[in-house]
């Protein structure tokens, strides 16, 4: 069964502009996608449709075999932003038991919980900092280990490392793959970076602007557990430039701007 | 990585907290030693040259600050027969009682009715310029209307003045709550409808912990308002015994003894400032923030 069904999903906004036009995607259970195209393709919009943050003018979109307000009712997926969104007023282990508090769990159940996540997360010992004590990549594993603490089938990545520095987020990318490693959840990834999407991904949904659509769905097949030294590989450059060619192909820029230069020659 | 694990050790930051703690001793000595200066200057200068603009200095119009403090430990020939400070102290505990119920019933009211505002869209837009147009009505118009309603009940005089307080008190409150509660980040909202957060936990758990900051400057304002309230609420109410019967009553032998009103306004301010630093005290206590985010 799929964990993410969306089926000929459209997006208007009102005053007419187009985001998404027939979007089709099955996303399988433990698979990790990543949504890459340029700004203004819709990318994060079809990610908030399938949490249901915002509601689709035309197809459907189920969540675990659900309706996806029904999932959202369901705390059936947890989601992560650019920003870690973190609350200012709350300790790192209360931040990270907000949706615990929320699914009226208990607090023993709670601090047993918030426990295992910050081991998860590497961050045992500063449950009590606030979030402005931390640097902005472990403000993004607190957000992360939030996300993941209600076990939620399905993760939703909206450029989570988009804020980070280069280093930080090769960091942060291989102690995601470890984490989805250890949680076992789906995860539906946000991302510019091309680089970023293969490394990180079972396969990779390429999406091209005005209005939004899926130009091109490739498969990744590096193989697992992926380390640092993938990023060296032969395949890994291959697939890296197979995703740009499919993305400029894709952009109606690039095509403007290929045009002259094609009158150009004689 | 940009944390703050290592905690400076405790007696290096006692230390520490001496150093700031003498600093801003001296700076307030320093302040206090140059409008001391401003005053006997201006004095001083205006006397010598004879300047009528904008006022004539004299001892009636600005007396001596050591004789407004000499003031406050002679015996006036008004009041208990005790001297001028001990008299004042009574006072004003008497107006901080009437302004403290009167800043919490305010300050209580407008954050609840800030709440409702910002809760239900329909209240906001039918209520809120009546809650605008109540502070255009001046003080000194309603407080009578208070004190001869709420003595028709028998209600003691110095609630009645409570009352008058929070009139002045509940509206930044309710302004500054409401402004605070709609200006909730967008994500975070978000995250809360992912959780499938119910309404009361959004406005439990995110929207007024986030609206603190806006809160608590509101309450500044209202805690100096509401001793202004209390002064102003008592002369209607002929409250004798609190600053505002003082200031009624020194206020008619001005040009006698211009130094006890200068004293009692002393006092009066003296109130003010212990009210505003309370209320900042209680900020820093229950507000969770980034350093560079306190107002």
């Amino acid at each position: 069964m799929s964990v993410v069904e969306i089926k000929d999903v459209g997006k208007t906004f009102e005053g007419g502009t187009t985001a998404l036009e027939g979007i089709e995607l099955a996303i399988g259970e433990r698979e990790f996608v990543s949504l890459i195209g340029p700004s203004g393709c819709g990318k994060s919009t079809l990610l908030r449709i399938v949490g249901d943050l915002i509601r689709p003018t035309a197809g459907t979109v189920r969540v675990n075999g659900k309706p996806a307000p029904q999932a959202r009712a369901d705390r059936d997926y947890g989601i992560v932003f650019q920003d870690a969104v973190l609350y200012d007023w709350r300790t790192v282990a209360r931040n990270i038991s907000l949706p615990l508090e929320l699914a009226r769990w208990n607090r023993r159940r709670r601090t047993g919980r918030v426990q295992e996540m910050l081991r998860l997360v590497e961050l045992g010992g500063f449950e009590s900092h606030y979030p402005w004590q931390l640097s902005g990549g472990m403000q993004q594993r607190v957000s992360i280990a939030r996300a993941l603490s209600f076990d939620p089938a399905l993760l939703l990545m909206d450029e989570p490392f988009g804020a980070l520095d280069e280093m930080t987020r090769e960091r942060m990318n291989l102690e995601l793959l470890r984490i989805w490693e250890a949680s076992g959840s789906t995860i539906v990834f946000v991302t510019h970076s091309i680089a970023e999407a293969v490394f990180l991904s079972t396969r990779v949904v390429v999406m091209s602007p005005r209005p939004g659509r899926i130009s091109d769905v490739i498969e990744i097949d590096l193989q697992q557990p992926r380390t640092a030294a993938t990023r060296e590989e032969p395949r890994f450059f291959e697939l890296v430039t197979r995703v740009r060619e499919a993305l400029h192909l894709g952009s109606d820029l690039d095509r403007k701007l290929a045009a002259p230069a094609a009158e150009a020659q004689p | 990585m940009a944390t703050i694990a290592a905690e400076p050790r405790a007696d290096r930051r006692r230390a520490a907290f001496v150093r700031s703690a003498a600093a801003r001793i001296g700076m307030l000595v320093l302040v206090l030693a140059v409008l001391w200066g401003f005053w006997e200057g201006y004095r001083w200068l205006w006397i010598r040259e004879g300047w009528t603009w904008p006022f004539v200095v004299d001892s009636t119009t600005m007396p001596h600050i050591h004789d407004i403090l000499a003031a406050l430990f002679r015996k006036p020939t008004s009041g208990t027969g005790d001297i001028l400070l001990v008299q004042l102290l009574h006072a004003t505990w008497f107006t901080a009682k009437e302004a403290l119920v009167g800043f919490a019933l305010g300050a209580t009211f407008g954050f609840l009715l800030g709440v409702a505002l910002s809760e239900w869209r329909l209240l906001q837009r039918g209520l809120l310029p009546y809650v605008v147009s109540s502070q255009t009505v001046p003080i000194l118009a309603v407080a009578p209307i208070v004190v001869v309603y709420l003595g028709s009940l028998h209600v003691a005089p110095w609630f009645s003045v409570a009352v008058i307080a929070s009139y002045l008190t509940f509206f930044p409150v309710t302004i500054n709550t409401l402004r605070g509660l709609q200006s909730t980040d967008r994500r975070a909202l978000e995250l809360m409808r992912s959780y499938a957060a119910g309404r009361v936990s959004v406005l439990w758990k995110l929207r007024i912990p986030a609206a603190l900051p806006y809160i608590f400057s509101a309450l500044k304002v209202s805690a100096t308002a509401s001793i202004v309230g209390a002064i102003i609420g008592e002369a209607p109410s002929s409250i004798q015994e609190g600053l505002g019967g003082f200031i009624v009553n020194f206020n008619q032998y001005y040009s006698l003894n211009p130094e006890n009103l200068w004293a009692t306004n002393l006092m009066a301010a003296l109130l003010g400032i212990a009210f505003f630093v309370a209320v900042v005290i209680v900020e820093t206590i229950v507000v969770r923030r980034a350093p560079e985010n306190v107002a």
